[in-house]
């Protein structure tokens, strides 16, 4: 009998949620509720700031509490986030650092001030208790699998360590940390984010390495100067056989890589990248027009992605990561054909989805946008 | 008559087209925070008011109480169709990134659903402003509105389809949509408007259940009167909106253009046919957002995606530029603009007189610099 009553209360909980969204046609029920109060959204997610710290003086760090839809996230996952900038809306990816255990709707995200950046920029100077971000839900295959590998190494460079933090923790709050090493590095000792979280889980697992490596110190931690073999030698001297989860800054990425390359180890290696990588383009031999289809405009193909493409002819299209992550571009090309500049691949089916800021127009394109 | 393309000289023309791209490009640029607030002050404020309209029927035994729920509801679909609605569908905040204010996602509080308008509108009708035989909304394929539409004893009913126009405007727009007319000329087919029909159904389903079925019958025993005050607000709107529209084209000496006077245009002559096709109408600030300033039709067609609430801020820059080179800048009260439509409705319904087919349609620039 009372297994009946939840069941019941749900699905008229379902009932007058629809007949709601019924009489508030065509707005629907969030463009209500958010007059009253933006974190009571039912079907978009908001997050509001709950406390702010700026642990290092280029980075802060946010709690986050999430609106009612938010699902959870895996450690290593992103969310996209979204302030509104002097009238425009800009949505950056950001790894929460924070553990998948941690009490349902907690993020901890932190933001390392990128000196030219907009969004970076604004959160570490406007951040505060009560400010209210956008939200996706989680997304990204930065992760690790279920059961996890018996040797883990999770390396990280400056605010790259949020999503090995965010595993790392996970791991600590299952008590599986036995066989996992964490090496993070830094420019020194003051620039080294979650130093005392971390020198607190060191001390608590008795299975797990941190290490702490320096590239712009000669003394403290345990590794000097930018990533060699020999530092993974050092610390984790089981590296050939463990899975190595890795994100930083280029330089750290790309030695890591030609090093796990000329293993013939690339398979073990999994990565993050938060930059956008160099693209492969050729603008000498671009032909062809592109066509932006709901706006009417029309440009010659100047051989770069579609994305600076319809920027240059005065568009606005929706956008993040701006690097074929986040897959807030995605756009209709109902005609022509693209090459993604990321893997060179071509695509040449019409009315197929595109990510505009990897896909270069081959010739003429018509896109909706 | 002179042609669209000799009423000033391509030098001209290309001066006249640069000024305005100046203004243009001085307001986007200065596009931002204040333009959002203010869309979104009018978004809470119409949100209020249908939340305060639904509530008051609840009291709609109480005559005051019905007369103020109708007022509600009819301000709310007025600033929901026009000010919010139109203006953004029309990418004015497409800018600004933000989902709920994008011109392809938003859906307005009326019959027609957007999908549909968005194409007819925004393309046709911005595209081939006042062309006949392409612009579609002169006379919506409905009225004989000018001289060039060549008379047809079906035009006699002018007046009267005029009138139902007005009252059923919403649904109007909707079934403007499907070119019944080019239907029954057999241009298009019945099968190439299936996605278009299908649209159709299903926005009016969802906006006569909720104003016809699900508010009255939440209101019990007042649902008859629910239903009368709610069918009130929407026909409130409905003449609201065919006034405005209709005083943004029809106002005589407003003009309109053959296929052939602008094949080629440039910018400039484009920007020349916008304004000469269009028509303000004078009023208060109020008047304006009740218009979605759309009183500044003008503005509008130079400028169809720059937030509309800049119009007012550039309409003296946009009169001196048209004083500059003699064209003419159609600006009247409400009352005055109407009456020239509802002149012109009556005229048109009857067969041209040998006056009538001289009367040549670009006539009025010529007249100014006459007389200038
Ligand atoms: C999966 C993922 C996870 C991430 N997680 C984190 C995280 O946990 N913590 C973190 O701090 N960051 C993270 N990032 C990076 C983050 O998303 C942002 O890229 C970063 O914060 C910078 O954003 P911004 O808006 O401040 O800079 P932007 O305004 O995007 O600028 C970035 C850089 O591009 C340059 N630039 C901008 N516009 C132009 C232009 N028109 N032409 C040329 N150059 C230009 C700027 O000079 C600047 O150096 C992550 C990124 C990804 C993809
Ligand atoms: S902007 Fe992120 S995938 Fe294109």
């Amino acid at each position: 009998m009372t297994s009946l009553i939840p069941r019941r209360s749900r699905s008229l909980g379902a009932m007058t949620a629809s007949l709601v969204d019924t009489l508030l046609t065509p707005h629907g029920i969030d463009r209500y509720l958010e007059l009253v109060d933006p974190m009571k959204v039912r079907n978009e997610i908001r997050g509001k700031v709950t406390a702010v710290r700026r642990q290092t003086a280029d980075t802060v760090t946010l709690t986050v509490h999430t609106s009612k839809r938010w699902r959870g996230f895996h450690a290593g996952q992103y969310v996209r986030v979204s302030v509104d900038i002097d009238g425009v809306r800009r949505t950056r990816c950001y790894s929460p650092a924070n553990s998948e255990l941690d009490p349902a709707g907690s993020l901890e995200l932190t933001v390392k001030v990128d000196p030219h950046g907009l969004v970076s920029g604004h959160l570490y100077r406007n951040a505060a208790p009560g400010m209210i971000l956008g939200l996706s839900q989680p997304d990204g295959e930065f992760t690790m699998p279920e059961p996890r590998p018996e040797q883990l190494l999770l390396v990280s460079g400056g605010s790259g360590i949020t999503p090995a933090l965010s595993m790392l923790r996970t791991l600590h709050d299952r008590g599986d940390t036995d066989g996992v090493v964490f090496v993070h590095y830094a420019n020194t000792e003051q620039d080294v984010l979650y130093r005392d979280e971390l020198a607190e889980l060191d001390r608590a697992n008795p299975g797990l390495r941190v290490a702490l490596g320096f590239t712009h110190a000669e003394h403290g931690g345990d590794l000097h100067g930018f990533f060699t073999p020999a530092h993974l030698e050092e610390v984790a001297p089981n590296w050939r056989q463990a899975q190595t989860y890795l994100c930083g800054p280029d330089g750290l990425m790309d030695s890591v890589r030609a090093l796990f390359d000329a293993e013939g180890l690339s398979e073990q290696l999994h990565t993050e990248v938060f930059t956008p990588p160099e693209l492969e383009i050729d603008t000498e031999n671009a032909t062809g027009q592109v066509r932006f289809e709901h706006s009417g405009r029309e440009i010659a193909n100047s051989g770069r992605p579609l994305l600076e493409q319809a920027e240059e002819a005065g568009l606005r299209p929706e956008h993040g990561c701006r690097m074929g992550i986040c897959f807030s571009c995605t756009k209709v090309k109902s005609r022509g054909c693209v090459q993604n500049a990321l893997t060179g691949e071509l695509s040449a089916e019409p009315e197929e989805e595109i990510q505009m800021c990897i896909s270069v127009p081959v010739g003429d394109v018509d896109i909706y946008c | 008559m002179t042609d669209l393309r000799d009423r000033l000289t391509p030098e001209q023309v290309e001066e006249f087209g640069r000024e305005l791209d100046e203004i243009r490009q001085q307001l986007v640029a200065d596009l931002g925070q204040e333009d959002v607030d203010y869309i979104n002050r009018i978004i809470r404020t119409q949100r209020g008011l249908e939340i305060a309209g639904r509530g008051l029927m609840y009291l709609g035994f109480l005559p005051p109480a019905w007369l103020a729920a109708v007022g509600c509801l009819s301000v709310s679909k007025i600033l929901d169709n026009m000010e919010i609605g139109h203006n953004v569908m029309h990418g004015q905040y497409d800018w600004t990134r933000i989902p709920e204010l994008n011109s392809k996602t938003f859906e307005w509080d009326t019959a027609a659903p957007g999908d549909n308008w968005r194409h007819s509108h925004n393309y046709m009708h911005h595209t081939h402003t006042n062309i006949i035989d392409k612009d579609r909304d002169v006379g919506y394929g409905i009225l004989r509105i000018d001289p060039d539409q060549e008379w047809h004893p079906y035009y006699l009913g002018n007046p009267v389809y005029a009138v139902l126009l007005a009252i059923f405007f919403e649904w109007g727009v909707s079934l403007h949509d499907l070119e019944v007319d080019r239907l029954l000329k057999g241009e298009i087919s019945w099968a190439d408007k299936a996605e278009v029909r299908r649209k159709m159904r299903a926005k009016a389903g969802r906006q006569i259940g909720k104003d016809y079925v699900l508010f009255p019958l939440l209101t019990g025993p007042l649902a008859p009167l629910t239903l009368l005050g709610n069918a009130s607000a929407n026909v409130v709107r409905n003449l609201w909106a065919f006034a405005i529209i209709f005083c943004g084209h029809f106002p005589e000496d407003v003009e309109s253009f053959s296929e052939s006077e602008t094949e080629g245009e440039t910018r400039g002559q484009w920007y020349l046919r916008q304004i000469l096709g269009s028509a303000n109408i004078s009023g208060g600030k109020l008047f304006h957002i009740m218009s979605g300033n759309l009183s500044h039709q003008i503005e509008h067609h130079l400028f169809p995606d720059i937030p509309a609430r800049r119009y007012p801020q550039i309409a003296p820059q946009v009169r001196a530029i048209c004083e500059k080179y003699g064209l003419s800048y159609n600006t009247g009260p409400l009352h005055k603009q109407l009456l020239s439509v509802a002149k012109k409705i009556l005229t048109f319904a009857l067969p041209p007189r040998e006056k009538d087919t001289q009367a040549p349609t670009t006539l009025n620039g010529e007249k100014e610099r006459a007389a200038a």
